[in-house]
């Protein structure tokens, strides 16, 4: 028997049963628009600050109200942020779903369901608590549509008695959401009470508990799209151009308050320009139209909206104009899941347009990199003369993460090359498309610069190094190979790749973006429960780093972990890589519009492994 | 590219620039195209009114209209980008640099097809732009078909007869909220160059439709975008001719039969009204004259609507009045402090 098939048996030996104190997750069923965000947001802050690592993950539907929405929190000693694929404790709110969702438990999971609902009795080998909710709110408020919302707040405070959350602590949270509306805030705190003094009163049927650790000393509560927003703030972004599309909506939403709070002259006048486009069509045009003519441009959107921009990215690319486009990828295709995450963009934004385009992409991974990513991607897209995408998606951008505190940008803005009035008099003149520097970008001039040799003629027509319309064969095919060594310089300017291990294992796992967090509790389970070591390579922008192929070529079995199907990361390593390297990339691709969760990767690699 | 005969040409005007420092590259369209017209009317007015050729950007979509911004002012950067969308570029361009002057060239296609969208929204929005349609009624750069602005009932060279409405841009102009709205003839000399005069002397967005005959496929018989057809169908509304900021005119009109318009920049324009009781600051008249022009075939032209008030969307937007793209790093960067402030309220 080989050393896996060992490892994989041993890992089939289930272990005792675990201790679930501070390892455990949650999740809350309600209808969508009844009010549960805030109880949800104050039950995980509640958490992180008695010190333990925790993760919060809204699976919300497309739609205003009505329709059933989850939330799920995971609590970890060992620090694991994915999603869980077990629930081990449900809030069953929603008539709805309870019953499936009741069923869907695995067995010693606990349910806290709202009496009236009846699903105590459904199984035996499940810990329940009915608990009359209405009963309980009714001495809170007279108003029957606040009573309805409070119910809520009431599942906070009967969940921090069965679990030992600390009260002050889920005071303290209740504070911060509430901030100054002092009304909602002692409504909501009175409801908590009733929910934490009734739980006081019944007997504890299950094993689930928390105790105050110290493991988020610094640590900032932060969802990707604020990241985003705050890199772009500080990038110094100065036109942002875009049309509503969940989920990058609250990214520009974001953006617009943090620009109105730290972006304004002393003279009252704004620094920036924000503007809500007709379309994506229009909203990228106006980035590339602004980036053109000097200013730190952006736009925000998700695949439908990609799909839109791909003729103007084209012309980004093509004209050599800098421009930086947020996507927040979601389920696709079509319309697809609009509310639902995956990384499924990967392969059309690389290329997005027709003809031999192709783009810089940059994969943030966590929330301290969508801020510094935002920061870096204005530089490059100024220093590349490029349109760059900054590839998030709806489970980093939407939901809440825990974070260091985001550095201040250690370096200077880099404008890229511009030339002065003042340099153009010295030089006579320049030609925009020439390759002076061997680097394959060429000087550009802005509109405006008071020299009468400063113009040029931007086009998306064929054009030699001055800009003038050309469609001579040797010319055009010059233009295209500096525009492919301007894009390969990109493999040295762009974020390099992070990479976890000894270097001296068998196994490679490639992964980027969101698929991090499973990834990393992955590599825990492969090791601890199959004895399988593994070295971790984090691809973070497209064209690929050197370092990828050196990877790749020390390890005899890679994993593409990616959250789409069809392998689209792997598909582009496919084309970067030399052909003998190619037999060594396996898939593991899951698009199901649910954050990737690590057992799913696992169980795969696991039977993969037997296989090999 | 010559100053017609006949026209007021001094060497050099009040920047001691010559005709020649407005030139642009020699044109690739056919001969007799109108296009070249206007591009020779363009040309005329900036350089008359004297404004740098280096503060203005040229803009333009796709087809025969858009090549022509390479065909005058190559001291003017430009950006021909892609087709319909050169409002966007235009609005992006103008919110990095206000300052900027943008002269935007389209076509009939490029702006009452593909582009209308952002047509619409550019009026709406009443960006600082001259947006100039030089409309022939077809495409020609793809031999000839019909555009959306071809009259029903106009027929190709091939016989084929348009069934459909014309888009009327100037009517959809003044109704989405533009500032200026005109209408005119490429071989009308005169009255092209005073309204682009006007147009650069305006305060937000100025369209204007200008018939610009295609020689090579809608320049027959049956077309209504033809020479003939607009000698015999062309009604201005009224005479106009413009007065630069702080230039005097001596001739007195009759007050009962003159409107005068103070642009923004201080000139005047004033409109010596052929037809009884137009007035161009009307919105609603404009329309009516426009909606019964169309029953009567006659080709109303002329300053249709003009509102010097309406702020412009750089106004309503309240940007300074250095350009967005050049602030220094130290007043679009916000200090350490703010970004700790930042992050203490996300503990």
């Amino acid at each position: 028997m080989s050393e896996t098939a060992t490892a994989v048996q041993r890992s089939q030996e289930r272990a005792a049963p675990r201790d679930r104190e501070n390892d455990f997750s949650i999740q809350v069923a309600t209808a969508n628009g009844s009010g549960s965000q805030s109880s949800n947001t104050v039950l995980l802050r509640a958490l992180f600050q008695m010190g333990l690592p925790v993760s919060g993950k809204n699976l919300f539907p497309s739609n205003i109200a009505g329709l059933p929405t989850w939330y799920t929190i995971r609590v970890s000693r060992e620090g694991w942020i994915g999603r869980k694929k077990e629930i081990d404790l449900l809030v069953a709110m929603n008539a709805e779903t309870a019953r499936q969702d009741v069923m869907a438990l695995p067995p010693g999971a606990v349910v806290v369901f709202d009496a009236p609902l009846g699903v105590g009795t459904l199984r035996d080998d499940l810990a329940s608590y009915a608990v009359p909710f209405d009963k309980l709110v009714e001495p809170v408020t007279s108003d029957a549509k606040l009573r309805k919302l409070l119910r809520n707040m009431c599942y906070v405070g009967v969940l921090a008695r069965l679990l030992s959350i600390e009260p002050a602590e889920v005071e303290r949270a209740i504070g911060k959401v509430f901030g100054k509306k002092a009304k909602a805030r002692e409504l909501n705190l009175a409801a908590a009470r009733a929910g934490h003094e009734w739980a006081g009163k019944i007997e504890k049927k299950d094993d689930l508990s928390v105790r105050r650790l110290d493991l988020n000393r610094g640590k900032l509560i932060v969802d990707g799209n604020s990241a985003c927003a705050l890199g772009a703030l500080f990038a110094g972004v100065t036109v942002v151009t875009w049309y509503p599309i969940t989920p990058s909506s609250s990214l520009v939403e974001s953006l617009i308050g943090y620009l109105r709070k730290y972006r304004v002259s002393p003279d009252g006048k704004p620094t920036f320009a924000v503007v809500q486009a007709e379309d994506e069509l229009a909203s990228v045009g106006m980035a590339i139209g602004a980036g053109w003519a000097g200013a730190r441009a952006m736009t925000a959107t998700a695949g439908p909206g990609i799909s839109l921009m791909s003729e103007f990215a084209g012309l980004g690319y093509y004209a050599e104009v800098p421009a930086v486009i947020f996507d927040v990828q979601r389920v696709g295709p079509s319309t697809g899941l609009p509310t639902r995450t995956a990384q499924g963009d990967v392969l059309s934004t690389a290329f997005l347009s027709h003809g031999d385009t192709q783009h810089v992409l940059l994969f943030p991974g966590t929330v301290e990199e969508c801020f510094t990513m935002g920061v870096e991607a204005f530089d490059l897209a100024e220093r590349l003369q490029t349109p760059v995408f900054v590839m998030s998606d709806l489970d980093l951008g939407m939901n809440n993460w825990m974070a260091e505190p985001f550095p201040y940008p250690d370096r200077p803005m880099d404008r890229g090359k511009v030339l002065s009035r003042e340099e153009l008099e010295r030089l006579g003149g320049f030609a925009r498309y020439q390759d002076v520097d061997g680097d394959g970008i060429g000087w550009r001039t802005l509109p405006g610069t008071d020299h009468p040799r400063a113009a040029y003629f931007t086009r998306g027509t064929g054009h030699d190094e001055s800009s003038g319309y050309s469609e001579n064969p040797a010319v055009f095919e010059q233009n295209m190979a500096r525009l492919r060594r301007k894009l390969d310089g990109a493999r040295s300017l762009a974020p390099p790749p992070e990479v976890q291990g000894s270097g001296s294992a068998e196994v490679g796992i490639v992964a980027y973006g969101s698929s991090h967090h499973a990834v990393v509790e992955t590599r825990a389970q492969l090791r601890d429960e199959a004895g399988i070591e593994t070295d971790y390579l984090r691809i973070r922008a497209f064209p690929f780093a050197r370092e990828v192929e050196a990877f790749v070529a020390a390890h005899r079995r890679v994993y593409v972990v990616e959250q789409n199907r069809d392998a689209q990361m792997l598909a582009l390593l496919k084309l970067d890589l030399p052909a003998e390297l190619l037999v060594r990339l396996r898939s593991v691709a899951h698009v199901h519009g649910l954050p990737l969760d690590a057992r799913s990767v696992t169980e795969e690699i696991v039977g993969k492994e037997r296989l090999s | 590219m010559t100053i017609p005969a006949g026209a007021p040409a001094p060497r050099t005007n009040r920047l001691g620039l010559s005709v020649v420092d407005y030139r642009g590259s020699k044109t690739t369209l056919c001969a007799g195209c109108g296009h070249n017209a206007i591009s020779e009317r363009i040309l005329e007015a900036v350089f008359d009114l004297g404004v740098p050729p280096e503060r203005v950007v040229k803009l333009s979509g796709i087809g025969c209209s858009s090549k022509s911004p390479a065909y005058f002012m190559s001291r003017s950067h430009a950006f021909n980008a892609l087709h319909g969308r050169m409002p966007a570029v235009a609005t992006g361009a103008m919110l990095a640099n206000r300052n900027l002057l943008a002269l935007g060239v389209s076509g009939d296609g490029d702006t009452a097809s593909i582009g209308m969208g952002q047509f619409a929204h550019l009026m709406r929005r009443n960006l600082p732009v001259i947006y100039i349609i030089e409309d022939n009624g077809v495409y020609g750069l793809t031999k000839g078909q019909f555009s959306a602005t071809a009259d029903r009932g106009a027929t190709l060279k091939t016989g084929v007869v348009n069934d459909l409405p014309a888009i009327d841009t100037c009517a959809l102009a003044i109704q989405l909220g533009a500032s200026f709205v005109a209408r005119s003839f490429s071989g009308d000399k005169r009255q092209l160059s005073t309204l682009l005069k006007a147009a650069l002397s305006h305060h937000g967005t100025a369209m204007l439709d200008v018939v610009s005959p295609c020689v090579t496929f809608n320049d027959h018989e049956g077309s209504t975008k033809s020479y003939a057809y607009m000698k015999d169908h062309d009604a201005p509304i009224h005479e106009l001719s413009y007065v630069p900021p702080r230039e005097d005119i001596a001739v007195e009109y009759d007050p009962g039969t003159t409107v005068e318009v103070t642009m923004h920049d201080g000139s005047r324009l004033r409109l010596r009204k052929l037809e009884e009781g137009y007035d161009p600051r009307d919105r609603v008249q404009a329309m009516t004259r426009l909606m019964e022009s169309s029953r009567s075939d006659e080709v109303l032209t002329g300053l249709l609507f003009v509102d010097v008030k309406a702020p412009s969307f750089l106004d309503v937007l309240g940007l300074p009045d250095a350009p967005l793209a050049t602030l220094p790093e130290a007043a679009v960067r916000p200090s350490r402090q703010a970004l700790q402030e930042i992050l203490e309220g996300m503990r």
